[in-house]
Formats: C-alpha cells, structure tokens, sequence
C-alpha cells in the first residue's frame, strides 16, 4: 500500500508520498497568502498609530486590527502549522499519511471558516477584536467561522497522530521518533487542548449571539477564551522550537547536544505551558492571588525553563556541528563562519535570538503577578508579543519555508540575493516595531487605540512627547518589517511559479557537507555558547529587577 | 540529527554533559527564585491587588456611585462631577461608554478604598501617568485601598478597547496636597 504514488527525495533518501506532499503544499500556499493579507493590515495599523500619519478613520482601523490579529495571529499560523505537522510525520517518519481524505477534509473546514471570519469582519460589524471579549457582539457568523476553522485545525491534529501510529505498525522507521517529530507531536498534544478550550468557550458565545443564550459572564469568558488564546501561543512555541531544530539539522547537519535533554525540555511544555491563561487575568478582579501565583509562574517556571534550556541546546549544536567541521577559531568562529547568506540559516538564528532576548524576557517579567500591574493593557503587550510570535514564530516559519520550496515544491529559489536579506529586513524591522511598542507601553500607551491624543475626548490627557516619538518609530520600522514581509511572498511565490525545477540536488547551495558524527567526541565543547547563554542570563536578572524597581515607585495599593 | 531517529536506541541512558547539566540546575534555580520574589512581595510588597471582589449588578453600582456624588459633590468640569470624598471612605468609579464618572479628588498620602466597575462593556483603568492598570468587568466590583503619593493631574485612560468611541474615553483624577 505505501509501495506507489511517492517518489524519494534525491537529497535525504526520504520516501515523499504525494498525499502528504499535495497537503503540505496547500496548507503552506493557503498560509502564505493569509499571511500577505494579515500583513497588509498590520502596516495599516501601524500607520495609523504614527501620531503623523494617522492613516485610518476610527472605525476602519478597529476593523483593520481585528483583522490583522485574525489573519496572522491565527490563520497564516495554523495553516502552517498543519504544513508543518505533516511534513514532521509523513515525511520525516518515511511514511504514508493517515486519512488524507480526513486531512483534506480539515483543509476546506479550515479555508472556510476562515473566509467566513474574515467576511464578517470585512463587513464591518464584528470589530470586536481577536479576542472578541464578551458582552461585545460580533455577528454570529464571525464566531461560527472561527468554530469551524478549529474543527479543521483539531481534525488536522488526528491525522497527525493517525500518522504516528501508521508509521510505526508499517515500521517505516526505526528506533525512536526524530527530535522534530517529538517537538510536533507536543504541539499537536497542546492543539488539542487548546482547540477544546476555544470550543467550550466559542460554542456559548456563538448561541449567545444567536439569542439562544441570555448572558455569558465576563471573567469567565476570559479564563477560557485565554486557555485557547495563550496556549495556542504555546503551540507555536513547541513548533517553532522543533523548526530551529530542523533547520540546523538540514543546513548544518546539527545534531542534539543530548537527545534526553532536549526531549525532556519539550516534555516539560506539555505538562506545564497550559497554565498560561492566568497571564492575561493578572489584574482581574474574583481571581485569587494564589491562583495567579502559581499560574502565571507555569508552576514554577517550568516551562520556562524548558525554554532556557532549548536556548542553549539549539546554538550549542549549531557551535558543536560548525567545530566539528573545523570552524574552530576563538569563542566565536563557529558563528562568524555560519552560513550567513543563506535564509533559511539566518532567519532561523535571528528568530532564536530575538525570541529569547527580546519575547522570553519581556514574557517573564510581564508575567509576573505584581509586575503586570505597571504594564497589563498597554503597548507594551503587543510590543511583547510581536517578538515571540512574528521574531519567533513566523520568522522559523519562514526559515522553514525555504527549505520547503526546493524540498517539498521542487522549485529552486529565485532572486537569491533579495531572498538573502529578506531575513534581516523583516528581524530588523519587527525588532524594532517589538521595542518601540515596548517603550510606549511603558510610557502608559494604551494598546488597540486609534488616537492617544484625545482629541474627540471631553477630558484631555497628555501623554508624554517620547510616546509620540516612540510611535513614529514604530510605523517607520513597520515599513521596514512590511518590505521584508513582501520581499518573502515575491521570493517564495515567484519561486513556486518560475523557479527552476530542482533535479537530483534539491539543496544545492542551501546546506553544507552533513556532519552526523563528532568524531570521538563524546560531548563537544561549545564555549561559545556558553558565553551567550551568560549574557542572556545577565540580561534577564538585571531586567527582571529592574521592573521589580519601577512597580515599587508607584502608588501603593492592596 | 533532528529529523532522523536518534542514532542510539537507547538514548536515554546516554550520558549528559556537564555543561548542559549546570545550565538546567542554574535555570531551575532561578526559576524559584522568581517564584519567591512573588510570594515575597506579596506578603511584604507595598504594591498588589486586593483579592477583594464583589458580584453586583450595574443598577446596583450605579446607585452607590450616585450616592457617593450627592454626597461629596465639591464642583465640575465639562459637565462632570467632581467628588472629594474624604480619606478611608468608600469611593466609586463608574466605568460606561464612553466616560470615567466622576472625577474624583484625592489628598496626597491618604488611603482610600477605590472600587471600579462597569455598567457594560469591559474597560481597562489605566491611571496615568503613575502607570496602574486594571482589568475593570460588568457585575463585578474590585475594591483596592490606593494611596496616592503625589499631587497634581492624572488622567485615567481605557486601554480595554470597547468600541469606537474607545479612544474618547479618558477621565480624571485630582490629588492635592
């Protein structure tokens, strides 16, 4: 049965069935597109909240940031990530998918529920945001696309794990699952939870919207809505992670410092990331500050420090993998000799960096229960966010993407140098939309508002002139982030038009020679690393302390 | 390498370097010390919610805000009333759309029982530029005892978004000396 309709890949031996691969190409192309829309309306917003520009009326920029969040945040994401959990199991695992009728059957559920999304908002009465908090309405159809949009995503989960079990009964591999296909498969354990969550939520408000519910309570809403809302963030993590795992594998021939490591830090996820809801409740009244406590802190910081420790794992096998090819100069010849010019690599390396410096740190310290009092609501928010989920989650997509294109869509990339910097422009650009949102949140900048001037207000308030400033910068880096973003649909989508057809050397030009053994080594020295991991460390003690500092100069309150 | 099954079946067994090791127990450790310094503020810190809420309905609140008007009421300002209640009193802001009501004047360095609450939809107190944010919800009323440490103008702004009037919605707070 898995003995025709696939062809094996000339570069890893692996045998590609075509089911798998036709999903995997929909799901990416379908993504890729959601992404350019979503985009579009990011740069609007931005634009509009650069005190100068002011692009938007009100209505139609509420409406472009409910969009936006509903595009990006969640369409271009999931549909990726469908890409990418097939592509971890079929592929990886050397096997045929499971059920690609149900696959394919998900695929439309998902399309659809997004159109209809999407309609509803276009249609301008469901600006409600993506968090779309009760007692606001939308129009029902604005939440019965989104139900649908996650019965596609759930069902998309089971073909995954139909897939893992598939693959082990025909013995398509041998041994243990790969690194990534564990890192995938914890993201599809943590989707499911999620979409259940957003289903005992979603499912209510939709009736409720219908007239056949009379009330839903507020704080109620809340709690679950963010048990789907921030663990879904929590998905892309697991998978984005697995991503940077996979790059370095294929552009590097990286392989894990210690498999038991790094599978434990995954294992962690699991068990702890969902605790996560309580980050949004922080400043909510009827909730305990015992259940915040515990909550916020993934109970403990366990799940933080699943974190930390990929955050050494991942360069430590980069550095490990570069020595052993002889990059062996000083602390850092390893990373001066990295495969710079290559996208796949430097996206992968910027979304690693920035994700941890900038998205981790900023997540703890905003997390913690007291400290989110000086910063809940404010620009800060999205300031935090745009740094795990566009620096983190969709730029390792991207990495992803261009080893997608030669791999999966057997299509050389064209406009090679405009590919090359396409990861500098959107890090750089989404770096600095991350921190001046950042700084103006902690000026008081309020998020998810179209004039901080109070202009129409009856009582003025005057924010501070570096607000203003800060938010110019923002809309300049926005256009800076924007040209990266449509740098990567013209590469990536030329590329699956015109690209050459790649022949028997898919990636030519995109790895180096494999290094799988380190020779007798049995544990690399990686001083290199180390040394980062020191000034990250630094940098979170000191930043973390820092906001202890500035909540205790505000007014007191118990 | 990642994406191929580990090269020993039995890699769990295998051996684990020591710098790796070091970095989790580093790791681990300075999670629970983040975790204490929270237990730790909030038992000694200065600056934390109250934990204290009620359920109440809008019509409910409304009426002690009312109250708490006629009884205070010292002046207004574009059609709002100003309230200068006095210090350990019972304080009521009404959180509707699109509008922070009353304003209210505090004195510098005396506490006051604040409650906030909304007659709708959710809205966000931001008082600014001191920076203290809350989540404020319909039928729930949060009560913290604030103590404001310095004099002059603050603005309260909603950073929930709640609608298209949103941005409009900006109230005020009085502290003199």
């Amino acid at each position: 049965m898995s003995d025709f309709n696939h062809r094996v890949c000339p570069a890893t031996g692996l045998r590609i069935h075509k089911s798998a691969e036709n999903l995997i190409k929909a799901n990416a192309v379908v993504a890729i597109v959601f992404l350019a829309v979503g985009g579009l309306f990011g740069l609007l917003v931005a634009l509009t909240r650069w005190p100068g520009v002011h692009l938007l009326p009100a209505d139609w920029f509420y409406l472009a940031l409910t969009a936006h969040g509903l595009d990006v945040l969640l369409v271009w994401i999931i549909f990726f990530e469908m890409a990418v959990l097939y592509f971890a199991s079929a592929v990886l695992l050397n096997s045929r998918l499971a059920t690609p009728r149900w696959a394919w059957a998900a695929f439309v559920l998902m399309l659809v529920g997004a159109a209809i999304t999407n309609v509803a908002v276009l249609q301008g009465n469901s600006s409600v945001m993506f968090t779309s908090y009760v007692p606001m309405q939308a129009a029902p159809h604005f939440y019965l696309g989104l139900i649908l949009f996650a019965v596609g995503a759930l069902i998309g989960c089971f073909v995954f794990f139909g897939t893992l079990v598939v693959a082990r009964d025909e013995k398509t591999y041998e041994g243990s699952i790969p690194l990534v296909t564990f890192g995938a498969m914890v993201a599809a354990i943590i989707a499911v939870f999620t979409i259940a969550s957003g289903a005992i939520i979603l499912i209510p408000t939709f009736l409720w919207s219908l007239g056949l519910i009379g009330n839903i309570d507020s704080l109620m809403y809340r709690t679950i809505w963010w048990g789907m809302g921030h663990s879904s963030q929590q998905i892309n993590v697991a998978a984005h992670v697995s991503i940077w795992y996979m790059v370095a594998a294929v552009v590097l021939g990286a392989k894990p410092l210690s498999e038991k490591v790094s599978r434990g830090a995954f294992l962690l996820y699991i068990l702890f990331l969902q605790l996560a809801s309580a980050h949004h409740l922080l400043a909510d009244p009827g909730l305990s500050s015992e259940w915040k406590i515990f909550n916020t802190s993934y109970a403990m910081y366990l799940a933080v420090l699943g974190s930390m420790i990929h955050g050494m794992t991942v360069p430590g096998s980069i550095e490990a993998a570069q020595r052993a090819r002889g990059f062996t100069s000083g602390l850092f010849g390893w990373l001066r000799n990295a495969p710079w010019g290559n996208p796949a690599f430097s996206a992968m390396f910027i979304s690693l960096v920035t994700f941890g410096f900038l998205g981790g740190i900023s997540g703890v310290v905003m997390g913690v229960e007291q400290i989110n009092l000086i910063i809940h609501n404010t620009l800060y928010v999205p300031g935090h966010f745009h740094a795990t989920v566009v620096l983190g989650t969709t730029l390792a997509f991207m990495a992803a993407t261009y080893l997608l294109v030669p791999l999966i869509f057997q299509r050389e990339l064209i406009m090679k140098k405009m590919a090359m910097w396409q990861p500098y422009f959107f890090g750089v650009g989404v770096t600095g939309i991350a921190v001046f949102m950042m700084g103006a949140g902690t000026l008081g900048v309020p998020r998810r508002d179209w004039d901080i001037s109070g202009a129409d207000a009856m009582i003025k308030f005057d924010f501070p002139g570096a607000a203003y400033l800060m938010m110019g910068l923002n809309g300049m880096f926005a256009i800076l982030a924007t040209l990266g973003g449509i740098m990567f649909i013209v590469v990536v989508v030329g590329s699956l038009l015109f690209g050459k057809r790649t022949g028997d050397k898919p990636l030519e030009g995109l790895t180096m020679t494999t290094v799988t053994e380190y020779g007798s080594v049995e544990h690399p020295k990686i001083p290199g690393t180390l040394v980062l991991v020191g000034v990250f460390f630094v940098s979170f003690i000191l930043y973390y302390f820092v906001n202890w500092k500035y909540l205790a100069e505000v007014w007191p309150l118990r | 390498m990642a994406i191929t099954p580990p090269a020993e079946r039995v890699w769990w067994n295998l051996p684990v370097a020591r710098s790796e090791i070091i970095w989790v127990i580093v790791a681990f450790i300075w999670g629970l010390v983040m975790f204490s310094a929270m237990v730790y503020w909030h038992l000694e810190g200065e600056q934390n919610l109250s934990n204290e809420a009620y359920r109440i309905s809008p019509e409910a609140y409304m009426e002690k805000a009312t109250a708490m008007v006629e009884q205070y009421q010292v002046g207004e300002e574009a059609g709002m009333p100003i309230v200068h209640p006095p210090p350990g009193s019972e304080v009521y802001l009404v959180a509707r759309l699109w509008q922070w009501w009353p304003i209210i004047e505090f004195e510098k360095g005396q506490s006051y029982r604040l409650h906030l609450s909304s007659l709708d939809w959710l809205h966000g107190f931001s008082l600014q530029p001191v920076n203290i944010n809350l989540e404020v919800h319909p039928g729930y009323d949060m009560v913290i005892t604030i103590t404001p440490t310095e004099a002059g103008e603050f603005g309260v702004v909603c950073n929930e978004f709640c609608g298209i009037g949103h941005h409009t919605m900006i109230g005020k707070i009085l502290v003199t000396e």
